[in-house]
């Protein structure tokens, strides 16, 4: 199995299916593990770590995953492998920067991926499109499971599972939401928004930019308090409240947008077709957020109906390859796909080498331009 | 810029206000700000400030309890010094021998709790299970009552009762 089997498409949960897809990109839920009899990674040598992984490995690729599982060896694999992990969501940045010994175990469409040695000995992460966490909490404790049933974890009756840091503490469960929210920011409620979720003990981050910007109006929101709460408590709090008001919120902006600021809205569509359509360099930051805006278009249209002049326009443009509307029109599979593949590794990887920032932008422009070819 | 409501002496003092989404703002004296009771200090001294500032951040005491210092774990080394600079831990053994000095942090990450109440593993033995099946679901209870969600409340309660029944 080589990475670029998988890096010329998008993975699953980037598929812009599931339910509420128009907001909820991708549901995630991910298990803080670590091995009992064993210290944790920062005072492990490096014999210990390989004795880790080595256990590790074996039992999950001994588990029952489905078809194509494939094992990297994160601390063997280049610079630019690890990178692509990450713009996947495959490793974090912590794991692709980490010392010593370490693997991940990825499950062949990507639902699934285990990652050994990071900050803690096992993290393992379920990831599906759009609203999806119940199956994710029940999937990935079906996986835990079999899991327990092979390796002693660390546990106390008093603080739960043991993690290396005592912000993970408890259930070590970490439930996220990737959300695509460009009304909100177009309206200017983004910062209210992101201060309320602030005081309900949520972590933001922004997706695919630097910092807590988020370029492509993507967000990452989830869960900081692990310990003194079940797992099924803080899903149930995400399903029921959380993300039914996000997205009452999002939209009801996106209506907003449609009914009092036409100009606004049919300006920032149309200023990102001429500037795709026409780039020669175009950054990764200004593609993602050039991308965001055809993408909040296309959903308005297909969500709400929506055929400002702006969004006709948009609608005519012709899909490519097999990611197309029932129309032959283009599909938000298209632009999550540029919104993907147009990242630097993910360029590079399918370029077949590395390339410098100005190729790069070229490239990126380039693949976007006939991405978007106006109909002869 | 005039007192907007004496017109006479200098505004120093800017309110700017926002009810319902609209913003207004009111620039007015010193003077006529006490008599509105709003209480403005004529200037905080710089050191004030800082010495606020610097009494926002946790001390060493109030993040890990007040001694410890010292403290060894006899399997891993770890101190709390290196916790300091890491913020990680050593290995499980230190959450029971630095407990004392890592309860404030854990506290403060975990809106208040100190309590496991989630997934207990399989493995566990029974009677340790139901012990800590059973406190869980209290907790849980206490808060569906709390937030006034009966139907769930019911549920925990059968729950609850058929846990406790004598096998």
């Amino acid at each position: 199995m080589k990475l670029t089997d998988i890096s010329n498409d998008i993975n699953e949960w980037f598929s812009g299916s599931g339910p509420l897809a128009d907001i909820v990109i991708s549901s995630r839920i991910r298990l803080a593990r670590n091995l009992a009899g064993h210290k944790f990674l920062s005072h492990c040598s490096s014999a210990e770590k390989a004795e880790i992984l080595k256990q590790l490995k074996e039992i999950l690729l001994s588990l029952d995953l489905g078809d194509g599982v494939f094992y990297i060896s994160v601390d063997k694999t280049s610079a630019l492998n690890r990178n692509f992990l990450v713009e996947r969501h495959l490793i974090s940045r912590h794991h692709a920067l980490a010392k010593g010994p370490r693997g991940v175990v990825i499950a062949r469409r990507e639902f699934f991926t285990a990652m050994i040695n990071e900050e803690d000995h096992l993290r393992i992460q379920i990831l599906k499109a759009g609203c999806q966490l119940s199956d994710c909490a029940k999937q990935i404790n079906r996986i835990d499971d079999n899991i327990e049933h092979k390796v002693d974890y660390a546990f106390s009756t008093r603080f739960g599972y043991l993690t290396a840091c005592p912000t993970n503490l408890g259930t070590g469960i970490r439930v996220s939401v990737m959300l695509h929210l460009p009304a909100l920011k177009m309206t200017g409620q983004i910062e209210k928004f992101l201060r309320a979720a602030k005081d309900m003990n949520l972590a933001i981050r922004g997706l695919f930019g630097e910092g807590t910007e988020a370029a492509s109006d993507l967000y990452q929101i989830s869960n900081q308090v692990t310990l003194g709460v079940s797992e099924s408590e803080i899903v149930r709090q995400f399903e029921d409240l959380i993300i039914p008001e996000i997205v009452e919120y999002e939209n009801a902006a996106r209506a907003q947008l449609l009914s009092k600021q036409v100009n606004t809205l049919d300006d920032k569509i149309s200023r990102a077709m001429a500037l795709l359509q026409n780039a020669r360099l175009i950054s990764s930051q200004e593609a993602l957020f050039l991308l965001s805006h055809l993408r909040l278009g296309l959903n308005m249209h297909e969500h709400m109906g929506a055929s400002t002049p702006a969004i006709k326009r948009l609608c005519e443009l012709k899909g490519t390859g097999n990611a197309v509307r029932k129309d032959h029109g283009l599909s938000i599979r298209t632009i999550n796909r540029l919104f993907m593949l147009t990242l630097p590794a993910h360029l590079q990887l399918n370029y077949g080498k590395s390339l410098d920032a100005t190729h790069r932008d070229a490239l990126r422009a380039k693949i976007i331009r006939s991405a978007l070819k106006q109909e002869q | 810029m005039l007192c907007q409501i004496c017109n006479k002496k200098t505004a120093t003092i800017h309110l700017t206000e926002i009810n319902d989404g609209m913003r207004s703002e009111m620039h007015i004296c010193e003077h006529c700000a006490a008599e509105q009771g709003i209480a403005a200090k004529s200037q905080i001294a710089i050191n004030e400030l800082l010495s606020n500032l610097l009494a926002m951040q946790p001390t060493d005491e109030e993040m890990f309890g007040d001694s410890d210092h010292d403290l060894q774990c006899p399997r891993c080394g770890f101190t709390l010094e290196e916790f300091r600079k890491q913020g990680v831990l050593g290995c499980p053994n230190d959450y029971e021998i630095f407990e004392r000095a890592l309860l404030p942090l854990i506290e403060r990450a975990h809106n208040s709790k100190t309590v496991h109440c989630g997934k207990i593993p399989a493995k566990m033995p029974r009677d340790t299970r139901k012990q800590m099946k059973i406190s869980n679901l209290r907790r849980q209870l206490e808060t569906a009552v709390q937030s006034e969600d009966y139907e769930r409340a019911a549920k925990l309660r059968d729950e609850l009762n058929q846990l406790q029944q004598p096998q």
